[in-house]
């Protein structure tokens, strides 16, 4: 652990040692006559990441590994095996289904569904327009309503969307970035009008834009404002809403961009290193007052032990920054929690069904892990929105995960892995390696700027894509085991008539709202902007007055100006 | 006569969708099969495209799209390019794209329709085989 380091006194005596090495060069001969008559299947063994796997791993490997130092006990310092005392054991991980489709009823429809199967928590997917700060009837839009997620124009889809929901028992995330003030803004003018506290409620935002302009790419203002826009939230949430994660600082979608796991975890951090420095200069908030609230988003990969070893690495890591790096003291702040999402890029078209069995394994690997909330991947996912029977499946793939199998009886089982501590160890090392840079860059506003991140990533993406192709990374069905025949699954249709009917539902709002007073609440929004005062109680106001998602995102657009991507990594 | 210019190629991303690591794999994909390449950037209005293309002369436009929009975006493409007199140009398309689309998005004249797993060289050959760098001139 190359930062924040102090020497440890291993975990095991010298005697242990000595018959590691006696008995090492016994197997060497065994294997070398082994190797002779039959060589291995491949010259090199590597992860996903291609982060190369030795033959096997001994003591020797984690020597220096020190138990109270670098593994130690859930629920303390450093986190290593899990943010609870008791985990799983205490509660299990909630089962929260990423889920949006069509208009504000349809995704009510199957949001209370879920509920039903069991669901634990809730997870908006929205639609491209929304996403972006778009209206319905903007001509960007077009072609894009409640395609890949829920249409939401205005509180009047919120509450739709919203309907018999107990918003005060169940939390809800919301993957939304550059808007995330508006959609956070309806659902706490939903909460106020159903007589719920802001006290009462919990859930996330996204809110995460630096890794927008590294990955996910649902852009809108630069960098500088839309950080002062996150810092608002920050603050507001810390201040009126104590159960609100308002950020989740999201390595998922740098990993579907096609990072490494490496790559992954160390941007995740440095994104947000990025967050607390600016929330600390810009709000002068005393770093226990928020941190507690910050969140995490993963992604859980194919490579069963690497994805592990990350999870595990990055509450370590995330532990000493905010003690050593910020000087945090509530143990609450070094805590990392975060959110999991199998791997979507891990799935194909061919041979659906099999994408069952991916989502399983790499949700296992997320609950090894320690995450404490779960989105599984649906099998038809690369072909259409999930259909209630694959999106079932894939629910009952995390209950039967929960219930069944017997993996969260006990805390952090794979401790003590000669491999898995040794791959745990070797990803922080190479994770602070990353971070080391970025900082000699300036920070990770000022390396997006020069296009690091985004070039590492793409560069990532294409040699993982040449490994494929050439075979030396298996993919069943496709590189390998491809039969050329054509199963698919039933799957959900979107029906044409949504866009027309949502431009129609908008309209109608526009009609009857009061227009004076949401013009004001517009102004009102300027000027907060311009004077630099937190946006969050006139955007409350705004989306009360039921001024569109647009209308609000057009004001930014206006004091701030646009993003656009300038350069491009191929 | 036929010149023997390289293949150009429009990698295109319609739409508000933001994934964009496949469009980015196939640019680079195509550059290092010796075509020429140009890619839009994200976030782009068929209108937009379809300009480039004319603009760029390219044999042949590839869009990417997994946001589901796929439906009114691509058709629109190719409705700009009849209205354009640009017919000639060859389109297709990859993306999350339901089995039912396929044929439709073909009989509105998308030639080939790729999905998540198809192997770069297939989708490399297929451009190989099936288009023929247009005549110099010949749009002019």
């Amino acid at each position: 652990m190359e930062r924040y380091g102090q020497r440890g006194e291993g975990m095991f005596t010298q005697r242990t040692l000595g018959q590691v090495r006696q008995g090492g060069k016994e197997w060497e001969k065994e294997l070398e006559r082994s190797v002779e008559q039959k060589p291995e299947r491949m010259e090199r063994f590597s992860t996903v990441s291609d982060v190369e796997v030795k033959r096997i791993y001994t003591p020797a490997d984690v020597k220096d590994t020190d138990f109270a130092r670098d593994i130690g006990y859930p629920g303390i310092f450093p986190f290593t095996r899990g943010c609870q005392p008791s985990m799983y054991r205490g509660r299990e991980w909630t089962f929260r289904m990423f889920s949006g489709m069509g208009s504000a009823a349809d995704t009510n429809k199957r949001w209370r569904l879920l509920l039903r199967q069991g669901e634990t928590g809730l997870s908006t997917a929205f639609d491209f327009p929304t996403l972006m700060g778009y209206d319905t009837d903007c001509p960007k839009a077009r072609g894009e309503c409640g395609r890949c997620g829920v249409a939401i124009d205005t509180l009047a889809d919120f509450e739709i969307l919203t309907d018999s929901i107990p918003l005060d028992s169940v939390t809800t995330s919301m993957t939304i970035n550059p808007p995330a003030p508006v959609l956070w803004a309806m659902y706490l003018a939903v909460a106020e009008k159903s007589g719920i506290g802001w006290d009462k409620i919990g859930g996330t935002i996204q809110n995460d834009m630096l890794k927008e302009f590294i990955a996910q790419k649902t852009l809108m203002l630069p960098p500088e404002p839309s950080i002062r826009l996150i810092s608002d939230t920050v603050e507001f949430g810390a201040r009126h809403v104590p159960r609100w994660n308002t950020i989740s600082i999201s390595g998922y979608h740098i990993r579907e961009a096609g990072s490494t796991a490496v790559q992954e975890l160390a941007f995740t951090l440095a994104d947000g290193i990025a967050y607390v420095q600016d929330v600390l200069e810009r709000k002068k908030l005393d770093v226990d007052s928020f941190a507690p609230r910050l969140s995490f988003f993963f992604n859980s990969h194919l490579d069963f032990f690497e994805e592990i070893a990350k999870f595990r690495a990055a509450r370590r890591m995330w532990a000493k920054i905010m003690r050593y790096r910020f000087k945090a003291e509530d143990p609450r702040s070094w805590w990392m929690r975060f959110h999991t999402q199998t791997a979507g890029c891990s799935l194909v078209a061919q041979q659906p069904y099999n994408n069952v069995i991916r989502t399983t394994t790499e949700a296992l690997a997320a609950v090894l892990g320690g995450t404490q909330s779960l989105h599984t991947n649906s099998l038809d996912e690369t072909l259409a929105l999930p259909s209630e029977f694959a999106v079932t499946i894939a629910l009952r793939t995390q209950q039967i995960i929960a219930d069944e199998i017997g993996v969260a009886n006990t805390i952090d089982p794979m401790a003590g892995s000669y491999f898995v501590e040794s791959l745990t160890n070797e990803t922080e090392e190479r994770a602070w390696e990353y971070i080391n840079r970025i900082d000699e860059m300036g920070g990770m506003l000022a390396a997006i700027e020069r296009g690091f991140p985004q070039r590492e990533i793409a560069d990532a993406a294409y040699h993982y894509q040449q490994q494929i192709e050439e075979g030396e990374k298996a993919v069943i069905g496709v590189n390998k085991y491809s039969t050329g025949e054509q199963v698919y699954p039933p799957l959900l249709h979107m029906p044409e008539r949504l866009e027309e009917e949502q431009r129609a539902r908008t309209r109608e709002v526009k009609r009857t709202r009061d227009s004076r007073k949401a013009l004001q609440s517009l102004n009102d929004i300027r000027a907060a902007c311009r004077r630099d005062k937190n946006i969050m109680p006139y955007v409350v106001e705004a989306v009360k007055a039921y001024a569109t998602e647009q209308e609000i995102c057009d004001v930014w657009r206006e004091v701030f100006g646009e993003y656009r991507e300038s350069a491009v990594h191929l | 006569m036929v010149s023997e210019r390289k293949l150009r190629i429009l990698v295109a991303k319609p739409g508000l969708d933001g994934h964009d690591r496949g469009a980015k794999i196939l640019a680079r994909a195509y550059r290092d099969a010796g075509f020429e390449v140009i890619y839009s950037g994200l976030h782009q209005m068929p209108e937009q495209i379809v300009q480039a293309a004319l603009q760029e002369d390219v044999d042949l436009i590839g869009l990417s799209c997994l946001s589901g929009a796929h439906m009114y975006l691509f058709p629109r493409v190719i409705e700009l390019l009849k209205e354009n007199e640009a017919e000639d140009i060859t389109v297709i398309g990859g993306g999350i794209i339901p089995m039912d689309d396929i044929p439709k998005l073909k009989e509105a004249g998308i030639r080939e329709v790729f999905l998540p797993g198809a192997s770069l060289t297939d989708v490399v050959d297929w451009a190989r085989v099936n288009v023929e760098p247009c005549r110099y001139g010949e749009r002019d």
